[in-house]
């Protein structure tokens, strides 16, 4: 029995999927707290301490993790707005809408604390090497993702075009990845592959991935709060989200 | 009665938008008239001095070609979905990306082959040696189309948009990036006397890769802008 009877669309409707999203919130966002917690101590009180850079390496704990995340919410909403275009989906847009400023905020944090870490390390905040570009370039595409949502009045339209936008400029991501390799440049090289043995410490490591994986849960909880919000705003002329949107409002006042 | 094929439904799109701006010949002049003005500011701005400006040339002469281009973007379906054509082309028994590529060549020919026959001409203002033209020349051949296929599907997102002209540089001008990074490195790489192959290679495949693709999501954009 099971899978054949188990109804997958149940929460494709924006009705099923709000109660659901409200309650999984409070998880996505505890564990998220306490891997960045665990994240940030081991990174900054149980790491040893870089034997060139001194103490100013460890920001590479929050920025690995933000840049990554960057490049991963980029697919991810991508990813959904294919989907929507594939299948029609409202919701997959709605997902999509909600990923991108999440994924311009990771990007932003990115560039800054690489510009922190680029001061004492190479002496310039910023230099025009091919992965600082990219990120900025990823910066771009998320910016005009967003714009080109907010500029067209018709939701249905405004959808589907930011979709196939996203979608193209997903061509950027690997560029992005491959950079290292294309253009010969001042950032160090990759030093986490999936193929060779890492160059780095394995606490330096296990940081690095607690908080990714930290940053991937925060990623999630606020997807889903600000997925909240979308379908309000879409529904809000149905009696079910005139409802809903009521009780909203009584609960924050 | 028999349709026409597709080759010749291409035709009929790039001769009916060449004889358009026939018609009209201040619009190629405009584009044409904007990548000199563009060229010529940064002399001025920079000085005078030759060794300055043969290093900055390949960029600067790239930057406004990329600009020019972006500039004759607006044109590419506004006239046609202001009077409602662009309603009946949707129609055509052809695949609506030939009716695409027929515009996009269109486009390039009254917007980009002005702007890489003028190339040397500048060129040889900013002190480019005879080899760095020709580099410069071939890599803008190369190169032009691929801003051309990028910018119809930014054309085409931002139809009838509200401050549309603004948006279009903003959805397009991340994604010329690449063609821009190729195009410009070939020419330094050649003047530098590494040999431009490389740079003229990758700016090959992006013509391939966006001819192949970029078509297509002008196409779906045009559905969505029109439905």
């Amino acid at each position: 029995m099971a899978l054949a009877q188990i109804n997958w669309f149940k929460y494709s409707s924006p009705q099923a999927f709000y109660p659901l999203a409200g309650r999984m919130i409070p998880w996505f966002a505890t564990i998220a707290a306490l891997l960045i917690g665990v994240g940030l101590y081991i990174g900054f009180f149980v790491a040893p301490t870089d034997f060139q850079q001194g103490q100013s390496y460890r920001i590479i704990f929050v920025h690995v993790p933000a840049a990554w995340m960057s490049m991963f919410l980029y697919v991810v909403m991508a990813i959904w707005a294919g989907l929507g275009l594939g299948l029609n989906a409202r919701p997959s847009f709605m997902m999509a809408q909600a990923i991108a400023p999440t994924g311009a905020l990771f990007t932003f944090l990115a560039l800054f604390t690489g510009a922190m870490w680029g001061k004492p390390t190479w002496g310039a905040w910023w230099v025009w090497d091919a992965r600082l570009t990219s990120e900025l370039i990823l910066l771009f595409l998320y910016a005009g993702v967003m714009l080109l949502r907010t500029s067209i009045d018709d939701p249905r339209r405004a959808d589907r075009a930011s979709a196939v936008f996203a979608l193209v400029g997903v061509v950027n991501v690997p560029i992005i990845y491959f950079s290292v390799r294309w253009w010969n440049t001042l950032h160090q090289g990759a030093s986490v592959s999936m193929t060779a043995a890492p160059k780095m410490a394995a606490t330096m490591l296990t940081a690095m991935l607690v908080m990714t994986l930290g940053f991937w849960m925060y990623s999630i909880a606020v997807t889903l709060a600000r997925m909240r919000c979308v379908i309000l705003e879409r529904e809000r002329r149905s009696s079910w989200g005139m409802h809903h949107s009521h009780r909203e409002a009584v609960e924050v006042h | 009665m028999s349709q026409p094929g597709i080759f010749a439904a291409l035709n009929e799109i790039i001769r009916r938008d060449l004889l358009l701006v026939l018609r009209r010949r201040s619009d190629v002049l405009t584009t044409v008239l904007f990548f000199i003005m563009v060229a010529s500011l940064f002399p001025l701005g920079v000085g005078p001095e030759p060794a300055v400006l043969r290093t900055i040339a390949p960029g600067v002469l790239w930057v406004a070609a990329l600009l020019s281009c972006l500039l004759s973007l607006g044109r590419l379906f506004t006239a046609d979905y202001v009077d409602g054509v662009l309603e009946q082309m949707l129609l055509i028994p052809q695949p609506l990306s030939v009716l695409v590529i027929g515009k996009v060549a269109a486009h390039w020919l009254i917007s980009g082959l002005p702007v890489v026959l003028l190339s040397p001409l500048l060129g040889l203002q900013f002190g480019l040696s005879g080899e760095a033209l020709g580099v410069l020349t071939l890599s803008l051949l190369l190169g032009t189309p691929t801003l051309s296929f990028i910018g119809a599907i930014g054309a085409a997102l931002t139809l009838g948009v509200r401050g549309s002209s603004v948006l279009i540089a903003l959805l397009v001008l991340p994604l010329f990036i690449p063609v821009l990074i190729f195009g410009a490195g070939a020419v330094t790489s050649s003047a530098s006397g590494i040999g431009a192959g490389a740079h003229l290679s990758l700016l090959g495949a992006g013509l391939l890769l966006a001819l192949a693709l970029a078509p297509w999501a002008t196409a779906t954009s045009l559905r969505i802008a029109l439905e």
